[in-house]
Parts: structure tokens; C-alpha cells; sequence
């Protein structure tokens, strides 16, 4: 069963336009990296050259930051959803 | 002992007064109490409004800017008559109409390492509504080593963040994201858009969280992060945790007073290190690249911007490609003819000018000031936006 990942808006220009995408992956490494292969101009804004998430950028399994979790090797079931969820700054402009 | 509101802001707050979470001692704490607001634009407009009629007893604004018609469109504490006067003067002129109750104090500044801690002190909560990754770190950094809640709030097209950031009692914003993007890899509102009412939504949020600081009642944000789509019409709540390695709130912090920001946050210019990326860009003004197409010269200019700005505003004879598509389509450009680029205001056009040197374009030039400029020097028919 493929896993719900909710886009940030910042982000969907990568996904042509999807707020949401189904992917599949049995933990959260597998479907970041499905995502990316997906996607590939997503691939730069959510990992580093060395193959890291970005420090900008949270993953959150339902609403667990995955850092607290198992990171990439959170286990992932039928009914979890990811999210990403980069900073953003706006507010004033 | 007696209440010592007067009879004027009994009947002012009497909606306050009679709910048993507030009651006398609840608004007393709200008149006593100091906000600081950072910025008076989209977040700070609903905000001071809100605090102001609530009766928060002093708020502070920190703002430089002056008001633009542009802001208009969501910065409700300014207005058409305001236009092209300190940001801090029509803010203040409102919240006086409002409620001659409140001070404002007026910090007529940009926030900076060398201000800030000094600004910030003597308020009891601040809410932070500034536009850019350097101050949001700086606002961080100052609250969590003054003992400072801060009253989050930001925005982005559709879609906003709020949370409490309050060191003593749970996370701080670099537990939450340790570095900022680094500068071009997120758009600001002013490239990327905010629809009007979102600010409101948000800010009227971080003005809820703060009167909840201040009474100390029900459970502020603190330790959630609460994400907002406007288009989806939906809130979703995220756990935040205290990072045992953050830097300025962690258990053995790295960082005890102030920093560079705009070094931080990748703006420099930092000092043994000059700023490549644009340095090594040549540049063009408007009325020069206009003398040159008069003249028939042979030159191609690349708007970068994206299709709804082109839909806006365009120079006649340019090619439109937005700077999120020259990584694929670069190779439709003629690498051997001369490239003026151009985008809004000259920030992104610089970015997709360092691009096209890196892949192998030699003869690439910045139009500085963007379309902007050209509506400023060159043909005044063009809108602005």
C-alpha cells in the first residue's frame, strides 16, 4: 500500500503541482528516496550533496518529527501519512 | 482590594470582564503587560490591532519601513492616505484611534545583533511576524537568552506556520530548523506571493497565543507547530520536542550571545570570503540595455520571471523562461550570442546569470533592477508589482 506524503507549497512546483502524492516504501528512507527518484528536481531541495535531509526541511511520520523517531528507518504502516515540512519566513513583506 | 481599572476600560473590556478565564485580574495583566512586535506589515498588522483592542497596555512595533500601496492588499493597520509615511506612524495613529489606552512605543530600527538584546528586554512576550530567515534567527536567539516567549507566526502563498517558542518551558526555533535555507532556494513573499486574508489568519493566531502568555491561561503552542492551508481549508498540529543539541537551548549551548545573521543565513558579505556568485556578474541598467536595442544591437534577453508575472508585465522581444526551468532548459539558449537576463527586481535574474556562466555561457549580463527599473527609467506603462 503506498503512503500519503503532503507537499508543502514551496515544494510543488517539483511535484507538478501535487499537494499530495502516494508513494510506495516500507520506511520513511524508502519513500523519501522513491519520492526523489519520482520527482527528480525535488531530489536537491530535500537532501544535502552527501545525501542528507536538509536542516530546513522536517519529516514528520503522522505528527512525529522523524528525528525523535527512527529517522530514515521509521517503520512506515498502511495508514501513516509523511509530511514535509520546510521553514519558511514570510510574514512581513 | 478593588479592581484598579477606572470605569472607562471597565466598560470598555466588559466583554473581557465577564468571562471567568480574564475577569479583572486577567485584564489588569493585559494593561500591565509590554508586547513587542516585530515588524508592522502582514503578521504585525492583526496582531497590534488585536492586542490594541484587547487592551495590551504598551506595545512596541520595530519597523524602518514606510508604506507602500502594495502593502495594502493585507497590511490592514495601514491605509491609502498613509501611503509613503513611516510604517510606525500610521500603526501608531491607528492604535491610538483604537484604544487611547495603549502606549505604543516606536522602534524605529532594523533589528540587529547590536540592538536587539537591548530592544527586546524589557518586553514580557514578542511576537514575530519579520519576513526573512536573519531576523527570525536573530528574534530566536534574543528571546531564548533573555527568557522571552516568542509568539511565531509565518506565511507563504497559502500556507502558514504558527507555534510558541519559549525556551524555559519547551523548544526554540533552532530546535526546530538548526539553519535556514540557504538564500535563492525558497522564494520570499515578494517573488513567491501571500494571499491577503492568510496573514490575517496567522497573525490573529499569534495574537490569540500571546494574550494566553499574558494571562497564563490554556495551553499556548508551545512544543507544537500548527500548520495551516488556506486552500485546503485545514489545520494539522505537529509535536516539537526541545533539541538536547540545540545550539542556544540545548544542554551544553555553543552559542551565548548574539551573532552575525546575514553571515548566518548565507547573505554576507562576510569578511575573508567576498561573495562570488554576483560579484563576477556584469551589469546592464535599464536605459543602457534600452540604447542598445534602439541601436539594432544583437542581444537576447531572457525574462526568468514566472508565467503569471509574465501575464502581468513583459518587455516586448524577450524569452520567457522561468528560473525554476533553466536547470532543464538552458540548452535551448545559444550559448555563442550575447544573454541579458532579467527577472523582477534583479535577484533571481543574478541567480540564473551565475547558472548559465557555471554551464558554460560566457557572454551573460544582469538588467539591475529588474522590470522594475525599466518601469522606473525606461517606460513608465509598465506596471509595477
Amino acid at each position: 500500500m503506498p503512503t500519503l506524503v503532503m507537499i508543502p507549497t514551496a515544494l510543488r512546483k517539483y511535484t507538478d503541482d501535487q499537494s499530495e502524492v502516494q508513494i510506495e516504501g516500507a520506511t520513511v528512507g524508502d519513500i523519501l528516496g522513491n519520492l526523489a527518484s519520482e520527482f527528480s528536481e525535488l531530489k536537491k531541495h530535500l537532501y544535502t550533496e552527501d545525501g542528507t535531509i536538509r536542516s530546513f526541511v522536517n519529516v514528520y511520520l503522522n505528527n512525529d518529527d522523524i528525528r525523535y523517531l527512527q529517522q530514515n528507518d521509521t517503520a512506515v504502516g498502511d495508514s501513516d501519512t509523511l509530511s514535509i515540512v520546510p521553514s519558511i519566513a514570510g510574514g512581513s513583506i | 482590594m478593588s479592581t484598579t481599572l477606572t470605569n472607562d476600560e471597565i466598560e470598555r473590556y466588559s466583554r473581557h470582564l465577564i468571562l471567568p478565564e480574564v475577569g479583572v485580574k486577567g485584564q489588569e495583566k493585559l494593561r500591565d503587560a509590554k508586547v513587542l512586535l516585530i515588524g508592522a506589515g502582514g503578521l504585525g498588522s492583526p496582531l497590534a490591532v488585536y492586542l490594541a483592542a484587547s487592551g495590551v497596555g504598551t506595545i512596541g512595533i520595530v519597523d524602518f519601513d514606510v508604506v507602500d500601496v502594495s502593502n495594502l492588499q493585507r497590511q490592514i493597520i495601514h491605509s491609502t492616505k498613509d501611503i509613503g509615511q513611516p510604517k510606525l506612524d500610521s500603526a501608531e495613529a491607528y492604535i491610538n484611534g483604537l484604544n487611547p489606552f495603549v502606549t505604543v512605543i516606536k522602534h524605529n530600527t532594523r533589528l540587529d545583533s547590536d540592538n536587539a538584546l537591548d530592544i527586546l528586554k524589557d518586553y514580557d512576550v514578542v511576537a514575530d511576524g519579520t519576513d526573512n530567515f536573519a531576523t527570525r534567527y536573530l528574534v530566536n536567539d534574543a528571546c531564548v537568552l533573555l527568557g522571552i516567549p516568542n509568539a511565531y507566526g509565518s506565511i507563504f502563498r497559502f500556507e502558514g506556520q504558527a507555534s510558541v517558542f519559549y525556551a524555559k518551558e519547551g523548544p526554540c526555533y533552532r530546535c526546530l530548523y538548526p539553519e535556514p535555507p540557504p538564500p535563492g532556494l525558497v522564494p520570499n513573499c515578494a517573488e513567491g506571493g501571500v494571499l491577503g486574508v492568510l496573514p490575517g489568519i496567522i497573525g490573529t493566531l499569534q495574537a490569540m497565543e500571546t494574550i494566553k502568555l499574558i494571562l497564563g491561561e490554556g495551553d499556548p503552542l508551545v512544543g507544537r507547530l500548527l500548520l495551516f492551508d488556506a486552500m485546503k481549508m485545514k489545520f494539522r498540529e505537529m509535536t516539537l520536542r526541545k533539541d538536547p543539541a540545540c545550539p542556544i537551548c540545548g544542554e551544553n549551548p555553543s552559542i551565548t550571545e548574539l551573532i552575525d545573521y546575514e553571515q548566518f543565513c548565507g547573505l554576507g558579505p562576510t569578511h575573508d570570503e567576498p561573495k562570488k556568485e554576483t560579484s563576477m556578474i556584469p551589469e546592464i541598467s535599464p536605459s543602457a540595455l534600452k540604447a542598445r536595442l534602439d541601436a539594432g544591437d544583437d542581444v537576447f534577453v531572457l525574462d526568468v520571471r514566472e508565467p503569471h508575472e509574465h501575464d502581468i508585465c513583459r518587455i516586448n522581444g524577450t524569452t520567457l523562461i522561468p528560473l525554476g526551468e533553466l536547470g532543464t532548459r538552458y540548452k535551448e539558449l545559444d550559448a555563442s550570442k550575447e544573454i541579458i537576463v532579467h527577472c523582477k527586481m534583479g535577484g533571481r535574474s543574478a541567480q540564473a546569470c551565475a547558472f548559465l556562466q557555471k554551464n558554460g555561457f560566457e557572454n551573460v549580463t544582469n538588467l539591475s533592477g529588474g522590470i522594475s527599473g525599466w518601469s522606473d527609467d525606461v517606460d513608465s506603462s509598465i506596471a509595477k508589482y
